[in-house]
């Protein structure tokens, strides 16, 4: 390097990395407990809300109960989104899409049903031509949060229960002959 | 306008097309017109200066098991007045004219009429299904509707 004229002296070179110690920033610990740690410490959900529900999910992301402390955003599409949260009463029109949405979402991916609506039917179980009777005939769902709609607190504390059903799993586990 | 001095008025212009008026347990009461006559006392409902009813406030559909009815709620916004037209129809292939041609807001209301009684409004700018899907079999608010078990796979 060029002697600085202004400064009149070659510039300082840098310090020798530490090999290891705790200025190498290194962690030691097994891969399925890093990876899961990854993936339930960004949860992003689908932007997706059909009934009552969805103000509460609303309510959940927004400042007073602020899901975001937890890793989970709100992502606009499929193709971005780890979770969906079905929020509310599906029909049989908005059946296909509902399928539709989930079969767009990248792996691994996980579904939480939100409300009585979307665990069973809710009010519309009997008597409705119109209402699919929970939205397990669709779409394999991990976490079930009851209440018409659920509070903010139900439907963080259902998010928990996503983060430890994701710390359990191994992902490297051997396969089955 | 008084109920009954507009029913004796839609009485004079158009005669037979005007049935009755029912006013008993009725609010607004319910003019009872023929379907045939329906698009044009709809216009001059609307245009008559003592009539002015521009505002079509609901459209909806009756089934009473042996007949079925549409029934109209007009308000008018400069005379302040409010009535209802009810048109009944036979229960095989009830059919009648449209009048998205004189309230345009009644094309959604037809649909859904259409849509949830079978009933159909001939002449329409645009009659499809609005709330079900397009495939499906039926009109569910029929009294002797029937559930379908399955619906594309789904149970229903």
């Amino acid at each position: 390097m060029s002697p600085d004229p202004a400064h009149g002296g070659a510039a300082p070179s840098p310090a020798p990395a530490a090999p290891f110690g705790p200025e190498a920033h290194v962690m030691v610990g097994n891969a399925d407990m890093f990876i899961n740690w990854a993936r339930k410490s960004s949860l992003w959900y689908l932007l997706f809300a059909t009934a009552c529900c969805g103000i509460e999910l609303m309510q959940t992301g927004a400042s007073r109960y602020d899901l975001d402390r937890f890793g989970a955003v709100f992502r606009a599409t499929p193709r971005q989104s780890d979770l969906m949260i079905v929020a509310g009463t599906i029909t049989h029109k908005m059946a296909e899409r509902v399928i539709r949405l989930y079969e767009q979402m990248p792996e691994p991916k996980y579904v939480l049903s939100m409300g009585s609506c979307a665990n069973t039917g809710g009010p519309f179980y009997k008597d409705s031509y119109c209402v699919v009777k929970g939205v397990d005939l669709l779409i394999p769902v991990d976490v079930y949060v009851p209440g018409c709609p659920p509070r903010p607190e139900a439907l963080i504390d259902g998010i928990l229960t996503l983060q430890k059903i994701i710390e359990q799993k191994r992902n490297f586990a051997a396969k089955k002959a | 306008m008084e109920p009954r001095d507009l029913f004796e008025t839609l009485k004079g212009k158009f005669g037979d097309a005007v049935a009755e008026l029912q006013s008993e347990g009725f609010r607004p009461a319910f003019v009872v017109v023929a379907p045939a006559g329906l698009p044009e006392i709809a216009r001059f409902l609307r245009d008559d200066p003592e009539m002015r009813f521009d505002s079509l406030m609901c459209l909806s559909g009756v089934d009473y098991k042996d007949r079925f009815a549409v029934a109209y709620h007009l308000h008018s916004l400069e005379k302040k007045h409010a009535i209802g037209i009810k048109v009944f129809l036979p229960p095989e292939n009830p059919a009648l004219p449209s009048v998205d041609a004189v309230w345009p807001a009644a094309n959604f209301m037809e649909r859904e009429t259409f849509d949830l009684y079978g009933i159909v409004f001939t002449g329409s700018k645009d009659l499809r299904r609005i709330l079900l899907p397009e495939d499906w079999v039926g009109h569910p608010l029929r009294k002797d509707y029937k559930y379908p078990d399955f619906y594309h796979g789904i149970k229903v």
